[in-house]
């Protein structure tokens, strides 16, 4: 068994809104391990970046509760000091962040913005940074080191820019990466670039990776075990493989269903009916899909939905899976019954 | 005959420099394109942010000036055209915008947003006005009440549905779709496209979709033109596109395509490795001692290629 790296035990981040606190993250479970890809997928608003940012302790401390733990070695980070976060961000976790351009700082010099967490973090002479960089900005697959090195952000293209921004996650052997949506501000060829080159490194430095994305197929290629968020809960984790093969959870196959894919040629996608609800309108009791699947019976749903072990290490919430069907699916069959009976 | 012809379409913009700002090179952001749509059909624009892409579609709207080259809608040229002479053919082609946040004014209500290009070209009264709003409302599926909210009180996807309203309300022949769904949710995107694929059939429309994401083109697209650096490096229909691509940026941008199946994903990793070599050591057939794209050469009856 491989020993866990990050280990988040009934997490639950609540933002004030007008007073009151609201949970965007609600009651989430889950570990990671040593070289592992973990993948954390979901649309917008289902809590999976807040996820993140409540591992990092980098939302706003006077709006935002966080409860739970997560325990990172032997320590819960949530009941840190500031002080002693920081001497873990940055260094044991890094963070590789959407937007390569936002992510750095304009004013100042790739080679500054590399060797910057090893001033905090690490006690190196200025040779044996330098050194210790340009090695980075090669790992990270940038051939005239020398060069860039002395380059700022904008001279650089976002592919590049996005080597830079891993290069500075990975400055000070991080046993943990967190990878916020790594591949969404990019071209499809440099998305595959990126992609490539995480893997590679994740196979030589062995790091535990959290990927959070949007995007199934930057899943279905890098992830090693998939956690599907939806209104800030869980709902559904599998191996990869198993996910795409088997999924179960009713959002999880409506999801797959919905987008284009190249290996069938499907006349109409599936869409899903109704919104995603906001944090603040959201039913907090029973399964919170069921709005958008009403043609499945109320009592096919659990009152308090859990986590169910349908297949060895394959959880999903709520018994609905079990009955769960796409209407169109069924259009033939029940013209078939009506017309027989 | 084809709803439009597009014949060496240039869009160069000047790079000023020097003494009194003096013209000293042009960025060649379309660099002579020629394509075709037939009415009825979904003629795809793929390519990488940079391409020349989306300056083609707005070249062909009237959104910013072609440098040269022909534009023939139903045979007549719109770059030749007057002002007030092209002004009759706005009607005819609308333009679905990538991003329904701003392309929205949101100090106007829905009824004056898809109000806007009938007031422009037709002139109705106050009652009948209101009527075609609530007849386009209700086609692209929103409540009727919603002609009085404004645009920040919708989500994105209904947001590109009050869009695609406006871009009907004219009855146009052709839209030019430029990124349409890029900026939604997967489950959102499924929406709108499916949308987009119910009122083609229904009001005749022939669509130059414009977009990034391979997966949605060949979904959508009867024809595929593939745009790099300003130029086409190859034009086919979709089925000829992917699974017989012949250009190697072609290939390159198919193989970039994430792999959907997890247990294939490290043979895709070997594929793009050996694409990229295949890039270095055959570079000279694809491209010339300038780096410029051949002009297409046909291979079939509907497949052109950009080769030697």
């Amino acid at each position: 068994m491989k020993k866990p790296v990050l280990d988040i035990k009934d997490l639950r981040t609540s933002f004030r809104i007008k007073g009151d606190y609201y949970a965007a993250v609600d009651g989430v479970t889950l570990t990671v391990h040593e070289n592992e890809v973990v993948a954390i997928v979901g649309e917008s608003g289902c809590g999976k970046s807040a996820l993140a940012l409540s591992i990092m302790g980098l939302h706003d401390h006077k709006n935002t509760k966080l409860e739970g733990q997560v325990n990172f070695g032997d320590e819960n980070l949530l009941s840190l000091s500031r002080s002693r976060l920081n001497k873990v961000r940055g260094k044991d976790i890094g963070m590789i962040f959407q937007d390569p351009m936002t992510a750095l700082n304009p004013l100042a010099t790739i080679g500054r913005q590399i060797e910057e967490p090893m001033d905090y973090h690490m006690k190196l002479s200025a040779s044996d940074k330098k050194k210790r960089t340009m090695e980075l900005l090669r790992r990270v697959g940038i051939k005239n080191e020398q060069r860039v090195y002395e380059q700022y952000p904008h001279e650089l293209s976002g592919g590049m820019r996005q080597r830079v921004v891993i290069a500075i996650a990975l400055a000070c052997d991080p046993v943990l990466l967190l990878a916020d949506e790594p591949t969404t501000a990019l071209d499809v060829t440099i998305q595959a670039q990126i992609m490539d080159l995480m893997k590679e490194l994740q196979n030589q430095m062995k790091t535990g990776i959290i990927l959070i994305t949007h995007d199934l197929g930057v899943v279905a290629e890098m992830a090693d075990r998939v956690v599907v968020m939806y209104a800030g809960e869980v709902v559904e984790i599998a191996d990869v493989k198993e996910l795409f093969e088997n999924p179960l959870h009713p959002y999880t196959r409506s999801l797959l269903n919905s987008i284009p894919s190249n290996l069938e040629a499907k006349e109409k996608l599936h869409v899903i009916d109704g919104i995603v609800p906001s944090i603040q309108n959201l039913d907090r009791e029973g399964c919170r899909f069921a709005p958008r699947i009403e043609w499945i019976p109320e009592e096919d749903h659990e009152k308090n939905p859990e986590m169910h072990e349908a297949t060895p290490n394959h959880f999903v919430r709520c018994s609905c899976y079990k009955t769960f069907y796409f209407p169109e699916d069924r259009v033939g069959e029940r013209e078939y019954v009506a017309t027989n009976s | 005959m084809s709803l439009l012809t597009v014949n060496d379409l240039k869009v160069h913009y000047p790079i000023r420099g020097g003494f009194f700002r003096k013209v000293v090179d042009h960025v060649r952001a379309v660099d002579g394109i020629s394509f075709e749509l037939q009415p009825g059909e979904t003629y795809g624009l793929v390519g990488e942010s940079g391409c020349g892409k989306t300056t083609s579609g707005r070249a062909l709207i009237g959104l910013n000036k072609a440098t040269s080259g022909e534009m023939l809608f139903e045979g007549k040229d719109l770059a030749k055209m007057g002002k007030a002479e092209r002004r009759g053919y706005t009607k005819d082609i609308q333009m679905i915008f990538q991003d329904p946040y701003s392309s929205l004014n949101g100090r106007k209500n829905v009824l004056s947003i898809i109000a806007e290009p009938l007031r422009n070209f037709e002139r109705l009264s106050p009652k009948e006005e209101l009527l075609r709003v609530q007849e386009l409302v209700a086609r692209v599926g929103l409540n009727p009440e919603s002609i009085y909210k404004y645009p920040h009180q919708f989500s994105g996807g209904q947001r590109q549905r009050i869009g695609i309203a406006r871009a009907l309300a004219l009855n146009p022949k052709l839209i030019i779709a430029d990124e349409p769904v890029s900026a939604l949710d997967v489950s959102v995107q499924a929406q709108v496209l499916n949308f987009m694929q119910e009122i083609q059939k229904e009001f005749d429309l022939t669509y130059l979709f414009i977009s990034h994401d391979l997966g949605i083109i060949q979904h959508m697209c009867d024809r595929i033109g593939i745009m790099y650096r300003g130029r086409f490096v190859e034009e086919g229909t979709a089925s000829e596109i992917y699974n017989n691509p012949q250009h190697v940026y072609t290939k390159r941008l198919i193989a970039a395509i994430p792999e959907m199946n997890p247990e294939k994903r490290f043979e895709k990793m070997h594929l793009r490795q050996s694409i990229n070599e295949e890039y270095q050591t055959e570079y000279n057939n694809y491209f010339d001692k300038d780096g410029r794209m051949f002009d297409l050469k046909k291979i079939s009856d509907s497949h052109s290629v950009a080769m030697q």
